[in-house]
């Protein structure tokens, strides 16, 4: 695979301190995550005024973390069953995988009615992509071609998984918008049979989200150059507040026959982040297959884990199989998410106006989702961190979400006065 | 599949290639299998000696009430909420799981060549070490007992390692432990070799080393410069007592050793399905520990990102509050004590019904699992004649008996005794 890093094991290298020689030696110290840096130097930082719009997860008006209101409902609901713990079984909780599968296909979908479908339970949607990574590795060992950018983590989790690495055009940063065109031709000149990672919606980290009829376009190359579509949706639901319209690109692409495997993630869209709530669907050729790839799948995670923690999962079928009551509530709660996020894009784009920048920043409305990639230069970045105690990635990110009444005016003027 | 221009919909193929169409559907794994058998059984008598959970008297699943109390509280803090907790996990639960493990006032945990990560229970643990010595050290030589637990080779196998062993460890004749073939295997293995060592209550087996068999171990670990990795999902669970169950563990990492010591509190919590453990981290310095936990932080990520908060949650909770720790601990005792009686009681009804064979190893053997001495063929009679589950290898999980089923159990044995070959 062509990410090593620092994975690579370097020349024993004796201690020079009297302590007895350790195996350990030459064992270097691994690059700090980039958001983990970025969340301890706002800690440190004293600025009354200092926000950070580093990290992915949602935050209320106030900037505190917001525990759904259908999520506390469905908790105290679970709290009365006064389930056992016994252990899951190796691919999860069976209500929980058919309620996903639906929420992201639909029941009508043939996928599912035909039965062709295997859906297991995952550690939210790293570890679905971990356990699609692996095996793909094993029964489809082709390149993955992965959008230049993707999310952070996506590379070292398949390279782990065994998979050679590839990418294809995605975003533009002149436009700071999607090349369609250079996207098209890019994928059609993968060899036939690689495996296409997609975000289906929200995309990590640029925001920058094909169009329906784009997608369209995109189905078209893919199936002629017979490429496997994975796709990692993380946001449905949370991009747009329409659960449907998110989920168009995984749908069509179905619905055009393509064998799909899709991972999903409830970390953003039910706030659920810490309880590791996800799953991974492959969509075979008929239930005998389905089967097969469902044994082969246990094989992946027995050893890796054993079996999904179920907290989690519990609270989220209760939501899903409860479709007049706390189903409803959900949707709304989705709403109030994206919905704020929405509004946020919309009004740092007035309030830069305000400030008399003169740059087009329609971009930030454009984009969808918890990010948006600002077209900030790294030099900018450092100087609203620097300068004004703001936090956001080098690469320009900022998290929308850590956006509020409260600090918006801050951070326009901010943005304007680096980048004027 | 798709003809340029056209449009068809899936019905319009007679047989469409598939990508996965050379997918071999994968033998089942026996446990589960065995699991999924029994529930469809519907023989009054049937009987689970498989899977390894704890049960009652009543042969039910039981929720500490430690544990559901403390569940509770957790669900009516307004001060908890559910975002991500650190990739290596909650520290007032590693703190203190490291604690349990190695006692309150170890030095190598204050001076920080001690230091752990939470992981995704026992399996969880054992991955990423197994994964880490692979990767960092370039280790590619595994050794496991003979028997061990089944998915123990499994794991060696994702983690890629190229050679896979055993060393003797359960003595069929004799019915204890081999001894001589341990130390002999050990001695024969590459040095440097990642020897799974089982840290109390050997699964399938049930037969543990003692401490002076334990010394010659050790002694064989350091000639032969192997690296040990403990794995420990039983402390407490065994013998009721905390500390005792631990005395293994920290013989061996008090000889000096850098080790791994991978812990699950899925029994000892009964937490099977909140996936609690603890991945402990011993190496000579704090400087190279540290180290260490940054690309264990790296291999984290890419398996799952961060831990599941709720588990970990319960049993800081726990562990740190000395009244709840005492709770706990006497839920602990409740466990143990109810297997040993178990054991006795079998015992006693194959004594009764003059089985023949010998059986001691039935009250010698500790902890939720009895490696009986029964033939493939002798448990095969006994799922499908007597609708008792138990594994292939006569391993039997002793909480899967009662004083309702025991008689009954005793008779199933000592029929495929007499009869069956």
């Amino acid at each position: 695979a062509e990410y090593m890093g620092s994975m690579k094991v370097l020349p024993f290298a004796v201690s020079r301190f009297a302590a007895p020689m350790s195996f350990w030696s030459h064992v270097e110290m691994a690059p700090l995550d980039p958001i983990v840096g970025l969340n301890e130097l706002f800690s440190k930082d004293s600025n009354p005024k200092k926000t950070n719009l580093g990290v992915g997860a949602y935050r209320d008006e106030n900037g505190k973390p917001w525990v759904l209101p259908s999520v506390k409902k469905a908790e105290k609901r679970v709290m009365d069953a006064n389930y056992d713990k016994e252990y899951v079984g190796i691919v999860g909780d069976l209500q929980f995988t058919k309620l996903s599968a639906q929420l992201a296909l639909t029941s009508e979908s043939p996928a599912l009615t035909q039965g062709r479908t295997t859906t297991v339970q995952t550690i939210s949607g790293t570890g679905a992509l971990r356990v699609a990574g692996n095996f793909l590795a094993k029964f489809h060992n082709k390149p993955l071609w992965m959008p230049a950018p993707t999310w952070g983590n996506h590379t070292p989790i398949f390279a782990h998984a065994g998979l050679q690495l590839k990418s294809y055009r995605y975003y533009d940063a002149k436009t700071i918008g999607l090349d369609i065109e250079g996207m098209l031709d890019a994928i059609s000149k993968i060899p036939e049979g690689d495996t296409i990672l997609f975000h289906p919606s929200a995309h990590n980290p640029t925001g920058v989200d094909p169009s329906q009829s784009q997608w369209d376009q995109i189905e078209k190359v893919v199936a002629q150059r017979k490429l496997l579509p994975l796709f990692d949706m993380a946001y449905q639901g949370f991009a747009s507040g329409d659960l449907d319209r998110d989920a168009y690109a995984v749908r069509h692409f179905i619905k055009q026959g393509h064998q799909c495997i899709l991972t999903q993630s409830y970390a953003k869209n039910m706030g659920l982040y810490g309880l590791r709530v996800g799953a991974m669907s492959v969509v075979c050729d008929s239930g005998e297959e389905a089967k097969k790839v469902e044994s082969q799948v246990k094989i992946v995670i027995r050893p890796m884990y054993s079996s999904p923690p179920i907290y989690g999962v519990r609270i989220a079928k209760t939501i899903l199989g409860d479709k007049d009551g706390l189903y409803k509530e959900w949707v709304d709660d989705v709403k109030t998410m994206s919905g704020r996020i929405i509004k946020m894009r919309h009004e740092m784009v007035d309030q830069l106006a305000k400030e008399g920048s003169t740059h087009n920043w329609d971009h930030i409305k454009k984009q969808i989702g918890m990010f948006c990639f600002t077209g900030l230069k790294e030099e900018q970045v450092m100087k609203l961190r620097t300068d004004y105690s703001i936090y956001m990635t080098s690469n320009g990110r900022i998290s929308v979400a850590g956006l509020n009444e409260k600090n918006l005016s801050y951070v326009a003027s901010a943005i304007h006065n680096v980048s004027k | 599949r798709r003809v340029h221009g056209a449009h068809f919909r899936r019905g319009d193929f007679n047989k469409m290639s598939s990508v996965f169409e050379k997918v071999v559907a994968a033998p089942p794994i026996e446990v589960f299998a065995l699991t999924e058998r029994f529930v469809k059984d519907t023989d009054a008598n049937k009987v689970n000696l498989g899977v390894g959970a704890y049960r009652t008297e009543e042969g039910k699943p039981w929720v500490l009430p430690v544990v559901r109390k403390v569940e509770k509280d957790l669900a009516a803090d307004e001060s908890l909420n559910k975002e991500y907790i650190p990739v290596c996990g909650l520290a007032s639960f590693c703190e203190a799981a490291t604690r349990l493990l190695l006692g309150a006032n170890d030095k190598g945990v204050s001076d920080g060549r001690v230091s752990s990560v939470q992981a995704l229970g026992g399996t969880g643990a054992v991955y990423l070490a197994l994964q880490f010595l692979r990767i960092h050290l370039g280790k590619s030589n595994l050794y496991v007992s003979r028997p061990t637990w089944g998915n123990h080779k499994s794991i060696g196998k994702l983690a890629q390692y190229t050679s896979i062993n055993e060393y003797r460890y359960w003595d069929a004749a004799k019915r204890c432990v081999d001894m001589a073939g341990m130390l002999e295997d050990l001695k024969a293995a590459p040095c440097g070799s990642v020897i799974l060592l089982h840290a109390v209550a050997h699964n399938p087996t049930g037969m543990d080393l003692s401490a002076e068999q334990w010394d010659k171990v050790i002694a064989v670990l350091k000639e032969r410069n192997h690296f040990p990795v403990m794995d420990i999902a039983y402390q407490g669970f065994a013998s009721g007592d905390l500390e005792r169950d631990a005395l293994a563990v920290r013989k061996v990492y008090q000889s000096g050793f850098e080790m791994f010591i991978c812990q699950s509190f899925s029994k000892n919590f009964g937490l099977y399905n909140e996936r609690v453990g603890n991945l402990v981290m011993v190496t000579n310095s704090a400087e190279v520990t540290a180290r260490l936990k940054t690309q264990m932080t790296m291999l984290v990520r890419t398996t799952w990102s961060n831990p599941p908060s709720q588990g970990c949650r319960i049993v800081s909770r726990v562990l740190n509050d000395t009244q709840l720790f005492d709770q706990w601990r006497g839920n602990v005792k409740t466990m143990a004590e109810r297997i040993q009686l178990m054991r006795k009681l079998l015992f006693d009804e194959l004594k009764t019904l003059a089985t023949p064979g010998t059986w001691n190893h039935i009250i010698e053997q500790i902890g939720m699992f009895c490696y009986t001495g029964l033939s493939p063929t002798q448990c095969k009679s006994l799922i499908d004649d007597d609708h008792i589950y138990l594994l292939m290898e006569g391993r039997i999980n002793m909480c899967g008996i009662n004083r309702n089923n025991v008689k009954y159990v005793a008779k199933a044995m000592d029929r495929v005794v007499r009869n069956v070959k």
